[in-house]
């Protein structure tokens, strides 16, 4: 029996939604709607007495101020002429049916099951004009909905809505074996067919496994046939994915640079430069007597010491491909995913702190064509926009930081980048928090949501299998609040001593957290019947690598399992106990005590074949451009300001909450009047004291055009400069300050292929040198990795065309702050405050913004020059210790004029410079050049002095702040710049609107 | 006496209870974040503190509209004892205790019918929704304190600088009978002002809209307090977006942030008069 509900504003009641929706619907799609009435129908399938489906209607759901509540029929008026209904595709989260079904018992006073969905909530929009019928598809698929996890009624409304999403799966709970002893060229049909993405040589490592006589032996006592299961090779699969064991980086690649004439075999990227550079800095900080550096490259974050009560762990993330088909979903499971690295680090239930979200997108007014299954850059960049929104603000943890950067190549694939930090105490319980350690026969625990059949195999779900009761797979939708209570959980379990260690379930769900916790003690048993499904009848493998959200894997000693219960039951989190570690060297799945795997942990993990691959670097060949002498630089400047890559980010840094915790010291805009952009974030960790940390971000995927070292190295510089722009101090193997990074490789498809991949080598050759450039500033300045990803398939192909992302590194950065007090924002504070710029112009305009406006390249790529930085940033700590910076701004996108006008931008002061002692340089360098390391300060005059005495020929005195509210630059004699503040603040405001 | 108890309550996606509990601390408090269920389970009584706390969050993901199902679990669940909350909570009041509420905490508070319980039923009578611009936000605003209103949380205050943080933040009354009720008994403590204090409508200086430019509410008691932006947010100058500025101009500032007053108030209150 169903019954409906519907929910409708009163009339007089702002239908902020439907007003929204009318005017997205003309804006972009030049629809006129007339007037549009928005509702929520709840389909409520428990068996609910009238009185009770009445008290549940009016108390549970209706707000009586607002609503008018509908029972079993639908609100129907022929004012509006068309409707279109928005609903669930069958298995999409509904946490909205969920949360009713939560308040139905509450209110009732019942003890129905709300682990399952029985209540289905959708959207019902009503539309005055008589839309067309393309035109109700338009605005289904491409404003309100996706069509991979919504389903579409529309048309004209008679009054019934019909459709109700529920699951239902027709297939047996079985295993099935697969023979391997076929041709080659079925190998590689058979990979294809299962989806298993294994290369020849891959499946052939796994088929002369099963060939081994001991293997045959031991699968004969465990009553197994020679044949590998379905279950066995989804786990090989899964656990050899270029997501899980990252075997490009570790691949043997023959490089030869044609530059150079030098040829050179690396023996893994990850190892040559990204391991080893720690590795490294780790030796001289033992040297020197340090102890911070906890934990590198293992488990699922970095960690490092802050002080004798708390360590800090963090990491950063990507969801390029899920955030490219769906763009909310991709990018809210990705900082939920995420949240649960540092989460699940060591024994686990770190307090989290912050998040950043870096974002790459093509513009948002982009005008090709969309190729078939190529979203629009606006809706990428909205709806990832509302996942790191909700992501972010329902699970309390601030985002703070963050960049966005437009480049058309990212129209294919944008990059979603997600980082979070969080905070543990040095011990749980006499416990270093940090360490796993796990025993034979400590518990398998699985925690928070239950299993579905949510992400295997992701978007390639076989058409074949579907029909309207099939439960979409290939994308999810975050649930913040299942993870929320999870979290408080976890926390409140590991304070208690319940549990052992910790993980996430993301990628590869059971099989990866098992397989790699498994590691630690030599094995494991599964007990898959014990998982807990959101729908019944999954097989046992798709149980097993299912990627359903919001999980952990707890491991617990027996002796506290029933204490964990208690806990848990008290929160309303979910726990099964489904098997327990083992030291036997094997991964045993079991599912009602038959067999579905039974692999050699050795096999499983270092089985897979090492890849070879071959790079070629040739120097490209690029020109500066020539300009005329008579620019209007008032016209280049308002452009500037006013462009993509530079505008003020306010209107998607106020949707988020930054200050939620109320530890958010440096906020993303400061100042007057909370307008003026900063460099990096400083947090605090705590109440008690003023300790904090310093969270940057280094991305410039422009320079890589010119020259991927310099990008890769300038965007090094970035981060570093940055936290020394807040007032943050250099490392030194001296003190006990941490300071770490996560480096984030997202690159195209690097593999040569001669017909599908014919610039393979040059690519690879690319990501090379960026790996270059990474060890070699990570060495110089004592600044380890101590965690990172790779992404290395970011093209999007549709039929001939392939849009390929343009290689891109972020380096996240943190450093600790000895007390946040003392840090210093980009606002400029006072009149007569002087201004300098800090660090030397060269002639760099090379993909500078500048030369961007006018469709120019150039050839002279800002070169960071190490030494020449570290000098200056130990001036930087110098004048800070004694107090005399008042603002500091890096230099970065746009040069000088930009960063002079973005610390005058937010403050009622206008500005006057005086460029001429910067000669030796063209004005167009001087004003827009980006080289790397330079600042703009300002000061107190009477601090001038001393100021000039610590920098010497490292600081320029160009001007002054001064209360006209104008900006003027003067140079040789002549005023080329003259605007008002005003006008550069309100096209720098504007500019992504 | 010895040190003033605050309960903070947490748990369902409650997420501003460490901020809450520190401004007590700060302020002298002892304070003690429980979860509800070891409130419904009877691990915690309400009626062992001084004043009860609902903080800001996103309880259940604000599905069903924000604070809904929260209060609804509050105002109909019935505890372990077989007592309902709701009873609990009016014999706490009935001791002459304190109940606040902000952000996610005032929707609970309203959606209860806590506030403003003019009739005396305990029944909703406003609500606080959707934000006119649609959006949730994350901003600075002022508050103006209403002279007139006699709660002892806000005493000594006159315009308060506070971030609000919300996207269902919108006030608004049943009707103009009520409306009139919370002026004529001045319920209505704190307005959405400019810098100067002046009572403004302009967006953002009111950020979502709400009617009588009403950023927090009282009973006619003063006992129960609400309110959307977040004073736990500003315990420290340095939570302020200017503080960088401030202390250059004011070199004297205190440390302390003017959010912190409010819990100071409270908590000396309590002293005085127990």
């Amino acid at each position: 029996m169903r019954n409906q509900i519907q929910l409708l504003l009163k009339n007089e009641i702002k239908d902020v939604l439907g007003e929204k929706v009318q005017q997205d619907a003309a804006d972009f799609f030049q629809i006129d709607t007339g007037k549009v009435k928005t509702s929520k129908i709840y389909n409520v399938l428990f068996d609910l007495s009238q009185p009770e489906l009445e008290r549940f209607a009016n108390l549970g759901l209706k707000d009586e101020m607002i609503h008018h509540v509908y029972i079993n029929e639908l609100f129907h008026d022929p004012f509006f002429q068309t409707f279109l209904l928005v609903a669930k595709l069958p298995g999409v989260t509904d946490d909205e049916g969920i949360s009713a079904q939560k308040t139905l018992n509450d209110i009732l006073e019942l003890q129905l099951d709300v682990k399952t969905q029985h209540i289905y909530s959708n959207d019902l929009f009503l539309f005055e004009k008589a839309l067309s019928h393309k035109n109700l598809q338009t605005l289904a698929e491409n404003l309100l909905g996706n069509k991979l996890i919504h389903h579409f009624e529309f048309g004209e409304f008679t009054g019934i809505i019909d459709y109700l999403p529920e699951v239902k799966i027709s297939s047996k709970e079985m295993v099935s074996f697969i023979d391997l002893n076929v041709s080659d060229k079925e190998l590689l049909e058979l990979s294809k067919r299962m989806l298993l993405s294994l290369n020849l040589e891959e499946m052939k490592a796994i088929q002369s496994y099963f060939l081994r006589s001991d293997v045959i032996q031991k699968r004969h006592k465990m009553e197994l046939p020679t044949k590998p299961t379905d279950c066995e090779l989804e786990v090989l699969a899964q656990t050899w994915s270029e997501h899980c064991k990252h075997k490009e980086f570790a691949a043997t690649i023959h490089y030869e640079d044609r530059e150079t004439g030098e040829t050179e075999t690396i023996n893994s990227l990850f190892q040559t430069y990204i391991r080893k550079s720690t590795e490294i800095i780790k030796k001289r900080l033992e040297k020197a007597g340090n102890d911070w550096l906890l934990k590198i490259f293992s488990d699922n974050a970095g960690v490092v010491k802050i002080d004798d009560n708390s360590v800090f762990v963090w990491k950063v993330e990507t969801h390029n491909s899920p955030s490219a088909i769906d763009p909310y979903g991709g990018a809210i499971t990705g900082i939920l995913g995420n949240n649960r690295d540092p989460l699940g680090t060591g024994i686990g239930g770190g307090k989290l702190l912050f998040n950043t979200d870096v974002l790459c997108f093509a513009p948002p007014n982009f005008k090709k064509k969309l190729l078939p299954g190529q979203l629009h850059p606006r809706r990428i960049f909205n709806g990832v926009r509302h996942g790191i929104e909700d992501g972010g603000n329902k699970s309390g943890i601030p985002t703070v930081n963050g960049s966005i950067i437009f480049d058309e190549r990212y129209s294919g694939k944008p990059l979603v980048y997600c980082g979070t930090g969080g905070v543990m105490p040095i011990q749980f319980n006499g416990k270093n928090s940090w360490e796993k350690k796990i025993e034979n026969g400590n518990l398998i625990v699985m925690a928070g949501g239950r299993v579905g059949k949510d992400g295997i195999h992701g978007a390639t779900f076989s058409s074949a299998e579907i029909d309207e009761h099939s439960p979409q797979s290939a994308v999810q939708i975050g649930s913040p609040i299942t993870q929320k209570l999870l979290a408080d959980f976890l926390q409140e379990a590991a304070e208690k001593g319940l549990i052992k260690c910790s993980t996430d379930n993301g990628a590869g769900g059971l099989s990866s957290s098992i397989g790699e916790l498994a590691e630690i003690s030599g094995g494991a048993i599964v007990h898959l019947e014990k998982v807990p499904l959101k729908y019944p009848h999954l097989k046992p493998w798709e149980i097993f690598v299912s990627e359903s959200q919001e999980r952990m894997t707890l491991v617990v000693k027996k002796a506290n399992l029933i204490a964990l219960q208690k806990l848990a039951k008290r929160r309303e989190v979910e726990i099964s106990s489904i098997g327990e570690f083992t030291d036997n060297g094997f991964l045993d799945v079991q599912f009602a005590g038959k067999r579905c795997a039974y692999l050699d942990m050795e096999f499983l993990h270092d089985g897979v074949p090492k890849k070879i691959m071959k790079a070629v670097w040739e120097k490209p060949q690029f020109k500066e451009p020539s300009f005329s002498k008579k620019l209007d630089y008032n016209e280049i400047l308002f452009k500037l300001m006013g462009s993509l890559n530079i505008c003020s980010r306010e209107s998607v840094i106020r949707q988020y909450d930054h200050e939620v915790k109320g530890k958010t010291i440096i906020k993303p805009l400061m100042g007057e009047k909370a307008k003026t952009p900063q460099d990096a974030a400083v947090m605090r960790i705590n109440f008690q004291n003023y300790i904090g940390i310093a969270i940057s971000n280094g991305i410039c995927p422009k320079f890589g055009d010119l020259d991927p070292y310099q990008m890769s190295a300038g965007a090094f510089d970035e981060a570093i400069r940055q936290i020394i722009a807040v007032g943050g101090k250099l490392p030194d193997p001296n003190s006990n300050r941490f300071w770490s990074v996560n480096d984030n490789f997202c690159v195209p498809d690097s593999a040569y292929d001669p017909v599908s991949n014919p610039d393979g080598k040059l690519k690879l050759a690319k990501l090379v040198q960026m790996n270059q450039a990474l060890f070699d500033m990570a060495t110089f300045f004592n600044i380890p990795m101590t965690s990172g990803k790779d992404s290395m398939k970011n093209d999007f192909k549709a039929g001939n065309v392939k849009i390929s992302v343009p290689p891109t590194i972020l380096y996240s950065m943190t450093a600790k702050i000895d007390d946040v007090r003392r840090t210093i924002t980009s606002d400029f504070k006072a009149a007569n405050d002087l201004i300098y710029q800090i660090g030397k112009t060269y002639d760099e305009l090379g993909a500078s913004e500048f030369y961007n406006l006018f469709g120019e390249l150039g050839a002279n790529v800002p070169k960071v020059r190490k030494e020449n930085a570290k000098v200056i940033y130990q001036k930087m700590m110098l004048a800070n210790e004694q107090n005399l910076i008042e603002s500091c701004h890096d230099i970065s996108d746009g040069g000088m004029a930009v960063a002079v006008c973005e610390s005058a931008i937010g403050t009622n002061f206008g500005v006057e410079l005086e460029l001429s002692e910067l000669q030796n340089l063209s004005l167009n360098a001087i004003l827009f050049s980006e080289s790397h390391s330079r600042f703009i300060v300002s000061i107190d005059q009477k601090n001038k002095k001393i100021f000039e005495q610590i920098f010497a020929d490292d600081c320029t005195l160009i001007g002054k702040i001064n209360s006209s509210k104008n900006l003027q630059i003067h140079f040789q004699k002549k005023k080329v710049i003259d605007m008002e503040m005003r006008e550069l603040e309100q096209v720098w405001s504007n500019g992504l609107s | 006496m010895k040190k003033v108890r605050s309960l903070i309550i947490t748990g369902f996606g409650i997420n501003c209870e460490e901020e809450m509990a520190s401004a007590y601390q700060l302020a002298g408090a002892d304070a003690e974040i429980h979860h509800l269920n070891d409130i419904f389970g009877g691990r915690i009584n309400i009626q062992d503190y001084f004043i009860l706390n609902f903080p800001g969050g996103f309880a259940f993901g604000d599905d069903l509209g924000s604070g809904k199902v929260l209060s609804n679990k509050m105002k109909f669940k019935k505890m372990s004892n077989g007592n309902s909350f709701f009873a609990e909570i009016r014999k706490f009041l009935r001791d002459g205790k304190f109940i606040l509420g902000i952000c996610n905490g005032f929707q609970f508070l309203v959606k209860m019918g806590l506030l403003p319980n003019i009739s005396g039923k305990w029944q909703q009578e406003v609500t606080l929704t959707r934000n006119d611009s649609g959006k949730f936000e994350d901003r600075w605003i002022h508050c103006k304190v209403n002279s007139q209103n006699r709660t002892p949380f806000l005493d000594g205050i006159d315009v308060l600088p506070l971030p609000v943080r919300h996207g269902e933040g919108k006030f608004i009354v049943k009707n103009e009978k009520i409306k009139n009720e919370i002026l004529k008994k001045k319920l209505n403590c704190l307005s959405y002002c400019d810098a100067k204090g002046n009572i403004v409508a302009e967006y953002p200086l009111n950020p979502n809209g709400a009617e009588l430019n009403c950023a927090g509410l009282t009973d006619k008691t003063g006992q129960i307090f609400g309110l959307m932006p977040h004073p736990e947010a500003f315990l420290s100058l340095y939570n302020h977006p200017d503080w960088a500025r401030l202390k250059r101009v004011f070199p004297q500032i205190s440390e302390k942030g003017a959010g912190l007053k409010i819990f100071n108030n409270i908590v000396e209150h309590i002293m005085r008069n127990n």
